[in-house]
């Protein structure tokens, strides 16, 4: 029998409160536990999910295929690399110029998108996603061209007597965190009801006036952002750029993520995230071809078993422990059952 | 002038390879309403199996033709085995598995074959023509007569016989078809076949220009996809014409705009189907769909 908890009552709210603190704990003391490569990695899982969380907004929530997103990670990233190797600019800078731009990006993408739906979207996308190397070696001044750019590692405060490992670890955990809690508001918020509605049918969005074009423009946007910005912490954390940092396999590997962390949920983001990052590895550590290959058979069979990926299976599992309830639900339940104290018409005058 | 002349010339010649990729892409979107993202790793994978079969002795054109049959038979096994289990009503759910089944297939070609390139012996003679100082190869036009009587069968599978009506209309709408008595079921296996055989043809057309490796069909999909996208997903005449359209642009803007060059031509096709698409949603011989709300 599955204990039930009513949503937004104190037992509800008192089990997030633990949970939270809980994985956040582990968080905390998970660079201390490990070396500092096994830091390295979890940072880049937190770049993932971030990069993730934000395509999901496009793709899970407004329902817009786009197979290019390693462009926006690659600006950002590259809008990092080069404020920092000529500029010295520091991070927060680096973060608030790479997170505009990304965002204009999206804006400049979203706006022709409008006039294609699904599939002519994706094939627009894929072909961002398989110019970007191209684009990034024209403007060789710039970028630094085929040699890319070396950025030094940040130093963290004497005070804080980190390494520069664990101190990146913390800074991609505090952003992490942050779009987090943005994309969980972003979601439950009238934004994310409109896109939602977008997505399962414009012209009923629209009769509710809600304007798809400004709806998904910003999504573009804002989806790109997230991207953008994964891309400055991704230069921090491997101290390099170069235009093969970031083939269409990346956009396919954030795809995979959604698939196995499940469309249109923001945790499922970081459950994909450690996926990426840990079994195509191991999996190479056999032979080359098997990431690939493993990456393939794993994104045919989510989307055939369980297309709600692994936070819809776990939501499925944990029902059977313990069931979040509504508050009207349950008022439902305890009301008197008035469909059967009504009887039906002429029931009575038949004798 | 000469120059201008030869590079529509060279243009039509890549533009055609383009048209064969298109023509699969299009046979396979009308029977199944699919965007087929391994469409280009299907090619790569028949003509391996080509490959090998002509390496184990089979005369080439043997080999070909076998290899259209096994992919017809591969194409129906990956439509049975995979495409037929997922939701059909979600396209983000099919461009996923279209996508796993393009990193399948390259991770699949590359453990069996290796990375390393091999050279594709071509069908046709490797005569050129010269015409004054334009030159012509047999193989370039012998591509294109290919792909026209592909193209007239096309035309003709799907406006002159029953069995292309049947496709079409499950394609359109699956529920409805079955109530008239078609197998929607077997539609779509049979589109996965003839595309995969399609597929197949491509790819030994393609192989002699680009030799034969693992990744030899990324961009082909990708000038494939601009191609059948500028003439209309669902025609078969839009898909050579908008491929060989891609192939001149694409030439030509390389040849005569300075700052494209040759590494941002993959950038062509691009602009050209935003373009294209902002004005005729449909494609250039697409049908427009119209919608009673």
């Amino acid at each position: 029998m599955a204990l039930e908890i009513v949503r937004g009552g104190r037992p509800h709210r008192l089990l997030l409160v633990t949970l939270s603190v809980a994985v956040l704990l582990v968080l905390l003391r998970l660079p201390f536990a490990y070396g500092s490569y096994r830091v390295f990695q979890f940072t880049l899982v937190m770049i993932w999910a971030i990069a993730v969380m934000g395509l999901n907004l496009l793709v899970g929530y407004n329902g817009q295929i786009s197979i290019g997103h390693n462009a926006f990670f690659a600006v950002g990233a590259y809008t990092a690399a080069i404020l920092m190797h000529r500029y010295e600019a520091n991070l927060v800078l680096c973060l608030v110029a790479a997170a505009l731009l990304t965002f204009l990006l999206g804006v400049a993408v979203g706006i022709p998108a409008l006039r294609l739906r699904g599939l002519h979207l994706a094939i627009v996308t894929l072909a961002l996603a398989m110019a970007t190397a191209a684009i990034l070696q024209r403007f060789e001044s710039l970028t630094g061209g085929a040699t890319g750019l070396r950025v030094r590692s940040l130093a963290p405060p004497e005070w804080l007597h980190l390494a520069n490992d664990q101190y990146l670890y913390f800074i991609a955990l505090t952003i992490a965190i942050v779009m987090f809690v943005v994309a969980r508001a972003l979601t439950r918020s009238a934004f994310g009801r409109a896109i939602v509605a977008i997505k399962d049918n414009q012209l009923a969005a629209e009769a509710m006036g809600v304007d798809p074009r400004v709806f998904k423009v910003l999504t573009f946007a804002i989806s790109g952002m997230y991207a953008g910005v994964a891309g400055v912490l991704y230069v921090l954390a491997v101290n390099y750029v170069s235009p093969e940092a970031f083939p269409l396999l990346m956009s396919v590997t954030f795809l995979a993520a959604i698939a196995v962390g499940g469309l249109s949920t923001v945790q499922g983001a970081i459950i994909g995230a450690v996926f990426v990052q840990f079994v195509p590895q191991f999996a190479s550590e056999v032979n080359a071809s098997l990431a690939t290959l493993i990456y393939g058979v794993i994104l045919i069979a989510f989307m055939i078993l369980a297309p709600r990926g692994l936070a819809g299976l776990s939501k499925r599992v944990s029902v059977h422990l313990v069931r979040v309830i509504d508050p009207l639900d349950r008022a439902d339940r305890h009301a008197p059952d008035t469909a059967l104290t009504v009887e039906p018409y002429g029931a009575g005058s038949a004798s | 002038m000469s120059t201008f002349i030869q590079q529509v010339i060279d243009g039509l010649s890549t533009g055609s390879i383009y048209a064969a990729m298109a023509l699969a892409l299009v046979l396979i979107y009308r029977s199944t309403n699919i965007l087929n993202f391994a469409q280009g790793e299907m090619a790569m994978f028949s003509t391996y199996i080509a490959w090998q079969l002509n390496n184990w002795g089979v005369p080439l054109v043997l080999a070909i033709l076998a290899a259209i049959a096994i992919s017809f038979v591969g194409g129906m096994a990956i439509e049975q085995g995979i495409v037929r289990h997922v939701d059909q009503s979600s396209e983000l759910a099919v461009v996923v598995v279209t996508l796993g089944i393009f990193l399948v297939l390259n991770a699949l070609a590359g453990w069996i074959w290796t990375y390393f390139v091999k050279s594709f012996a071509s069908p046709f003679p490797s005569v050129v023509w010269r015409i004054g100082r334009v030159s012509l190869s047999a193989q370039s036009v012998l591509t294109l007569v290919v792909i026209g009587v592909q193209m007239v069968l096309l035309y003709l599978l799907f406006q002159r016989t029953k069995l292309g009506l049947g496709m079409r209309a499950a394609a359109l709408s699956r529920k409805n078809a079955e109530i008239v008595g078609i197998s929607a079921r077997r539609m779509m296996m049979l589109g996965w076949g003839l595309s995969a055989s399609l597929g197949a043809v491509a790819g030994a057309l393609i192989a002699p220009k680009l030799f034969l490796e693992p990744n030899m069909m990324f961009a082909v999909l990708l000038y494939g996809f601009a191609g059948a996208a500028l003439g209309g997903l669902d025609s078969a005449v839009g898909a050579v014409v908008g491929g060989l359209l891609v192939g001149v642009t694409e030439n030509l803007a390389g040849t005569y705009i300075g700052w494209i060059g040759s590494d941002l031509k993959i950038l062509v096709p691009f602009f050209l189907i935003i373009a294209v698409l902002a004005v005729r949603p449909a494609g250039l011989f697409g049908r427009q769909i119209a919608g009673r709300v």
